[in-house]
């Protein structure tokens, strides 16, 4: 946001010092800076720092040995698959309903829009217990699917269900402020030139909502991936089968395993600096593209 | 153009990306036993389960994964409830798993489940000691102590905690001798120790973490197993045991769960398994995890000697067992309920 006011209209950070008016005493500004990269590193910084020393504490054989463990291993791959299921679902969902929603009109608009609000606004531990409730052996569907021998809960299915639930608003909230502020004047031109839904679909809209879509997605995975809550409910805790990454942290912990659970907390928090890394990117090729569009 | 064209490579990958994952999630293993337990056990059925599948290997020549689970031991006995599909279970306390017989429909095991092994299904045995810092600086001696002004008691809570409730019913049972078995007076010196508690965790791995990494509370009310490996773990230079005068006898209890080993046809690998905690092998292994083992004479005489002589009371005949004793002290309402209130603090 910063980079495009910058571009967009001179500095007005240097326009708002080099007036007397608005100038403030050199202490106000060094103590506010002072103040607020105090406070960013003492709550953000020092923990990010001690998560990659508790983990190395004790070398980097120690290191490689936790997350070689099969059981690591399984709970990482479980939580690939539970956002690798989770992502795509939610970017198709995602786009269809905020389609729907940034460009038609229609009754239970709103009832639908607070929908997808759902799972932002209850917490994930009901989450997951809704599951429970439905799919247990005393749920809704209980003894129909033991008759099948079909498990969700305490098994893979439900933890991805959880995690699609968790995960679900990210997508669509991140496009549909986008796609409204962008009305539906390309999406009408494009029809009227003959273009039938699917073409425009493909070639109009999303091309224009690109980079929020991406953003969505970023934000939608990391979600995913660091889930602890609605998944811990469901997950039945299995070791090596049930367990995704924020759970075997805690299990870890709970062992008296300290440099293994710090070991597998610094996969995720990497994964969090990865999901920063890119997120920035998009910003800035977001940006970009904004000011080529402007200048052409 | 070239934007449009990299936008849609993304999209596949995306979703080819999906594809492996679905088709990795078929792949499982097949001969296996799931036993859910609750916390403190998980050093315990490690190393055990290790020794079971090297012995069922040599005799059988199966191989088999031994998979296992551990929560709070009402927690777990709920999961077994709605549907967690373990073939035994191994809980802190006899009515955890009297739940899953009475709850699940239709029943996973029968009500006289605990007649099935010898020594009311319980291996191994632990007990109620008192987890202190090192060299004892407030002085606590016996149950009398924990109610002297300014001692902070850690204990979790009985509601969610098998261990908790063992705590609570070995302070119950020294409060009777005390006071000549005076129900009224034992509650209010119970009722006196909770107010003692700053924090009530859920679970006994919980509270152990508050009191030894946390570092807050001058005593741990803990299992007897849980205190050893605290002090094994983190070091004998900071904590010590101390035992009371009079604690409880606290029998955790293991039991096939028959409609999931019927359905996975698990069943004389389940009775297999738990049989053999009973064995020389099984015992030796409890002992040097710090559980008392039904046969001392089994185990290494150097890990029993680490266990401390103490006056120990059943439930049966102070309490008249698990059902009674729940219902009264734990339930909502119950005796727990009157005593603790954490808005009168």
């Amino acid at each position: 946001m910063a980079a495009i006011s910058h571009r967009a209209g001179g500095d007005p950070a240097a326009r708002f010092e080099s007036r007397a008016a608005t100038r403030e005493a050199p202490w106000v500004k060094w103590t506010l800076i002072g103040v607020s990269l105090a406070f960013f590193a003492l709550f953000l910084l020092m923990p990010l720092a001690a998560v990659f020393v508790e983990a190395l504490r004790k070398g980097w054989e120690t290191y490689i040995a936790a997350i070689v463990l099969p059981d690591t291993l399984s709970a990482i791959k479980l939580t690939l698959i539970a956002a690798g299921i989770a992502v795509p679902l939610n970017l198709v969902f995602g786009v269809a309903a905020a389609w729907a929603i940034a460009k038609f009109e229609f009754r239970g608009k709103h009832f639908l829009t607070a929908l997808i609000d759902l799972p932002f606004s209850v917490s994930p531990v009901i989450a997951g217990l809704v599951y429970v409730l439905m799919f247990g052996a005393h749920g809704w569907f209980g003894p129909w699917l033991y008759e099948h021998d079909i498990k969700i809960i305490f098994a893979v299915p439900g933890i991805v269900l959880a995690t699609v639930f968790v995960t679900f608003p990210f997508v669509a909230r991140e496009l549909i402020p986008l796609m409204q502020a962008q009305g539906r004047d390309e999406e009408e031109a494009a029809v009227v030139l003959g273009a039938n839904g699917w073409r425009t679909l493909w070639h109009v809209t999303l091309p224009n909502i690109r980079w929020g879509l991406i953003y969505g997605v970023i934000l939608c995975n990391a979600r995913a991936m660091g889930e602890f809550g609605a998944v811990s409910v469901v997950s039945g805790h299995i070791r090596g089968e049930t367990n995704t990454l924020p759970l075997h942290v805690e299990i870890l912990y709970n062992e008296y395993q300290f440099a293994g659970a710090f070991a597998v907390a610094s996969l995720l928090a990497l994964l969090a600096l990865v999901t920063l890394g890119i997120k920035t990117w998009v910003e800035y090729r977001a940006a970009r593209t904004g000011q080529d569009d402007a200048s052409s | 153009m070239k934007r449009a064209a990299l936008f849609r490579t993304l999209f596949r990958t995306l979703f080819a990306g999906l594809a492996t994952a679905a088709l990795s999630a078929a792949a499982l293993a097949d001969s296996s036993l799931l036993n859910v337990s609750y916390d403190p056990t998980r050093e315990l059925y490690q190393e055990f389960n290790a020794e079971f599948a090297k012995h069922w290997k040599a005799s059988t020549g199966e191989t088999v994964t031994i998979k296992a689970s551990h929560g709070g031991s009402g927690k777990q006995a709920r999961a077994v409830i709605d549907g967690l599909e373990a073939d035994v279970v191994t809980l802190a306390l006899a009515y955890d798993i009297d739940e899953i017989a009475e709850q699940s429909k239709p029943p996973k095991l029968a009500a006289d489940w605990q007649k099935r092994f010898a020594n009311n299904s319980a291996p191994y045995t632990s007990t109620i000691v008192f987890l202190v810092r090192k060299g004892n600086p407030k002085n606590i001696k016996d149950w009398d102590d924990l109610v002297r002004p300014g001692i902070e008691v850690i204990t979790p809570n009985p509601k969610t905690s098998g261990g908790a409730r063992w705590n609570y019913l070995a302070a119950w049972a020294y409060g009777l001798k005390k006071f000549g078995n005076d129900e009224a007076r034992a509650k209010a010196f119970v009722g006196d120790i909770f107010k003692h508690v700053p924090v009530l965790d859920s679970g006994a791995r919980g509270s152990t973490n508050t009191f030894v990494q946390r570092g807050i509370g001058d005593v741990l009310l803990a299992w007897e197993n849980e205190a050893f490996l605290s002090i094994n773990e983190l070091g004998p230079d900071k904590f010590e045991i101390v035992a009371p005068s009079l604690s409880i006898l606290a029998e955790p209890p293991v039991a096939v769960v028959d409609a999931v080993a019927k359905k996975h046809g698990t069943e004389k690998l389940a009775k297999a398994y738990l049989d053999y905690l009973y064995s020389p092998a099984g015992q030796k292994i409890a002992a040097k995890n710090y559980y008392r083992p039904r046969h001392p004479e089994q185990a290494d005489p150097k890990d029993v000697a680490r266990f401390v002589k103490i006056n120990l009371i059943t439930i049966d005949d102070v309490f008249g067992g698990w059902q009674k004793t729940q219902k009264l002290h734990f339930s909502d309402g119950g005796v727990f309920d009157q005593i603790y209130a954490p808005s009168a603090k």
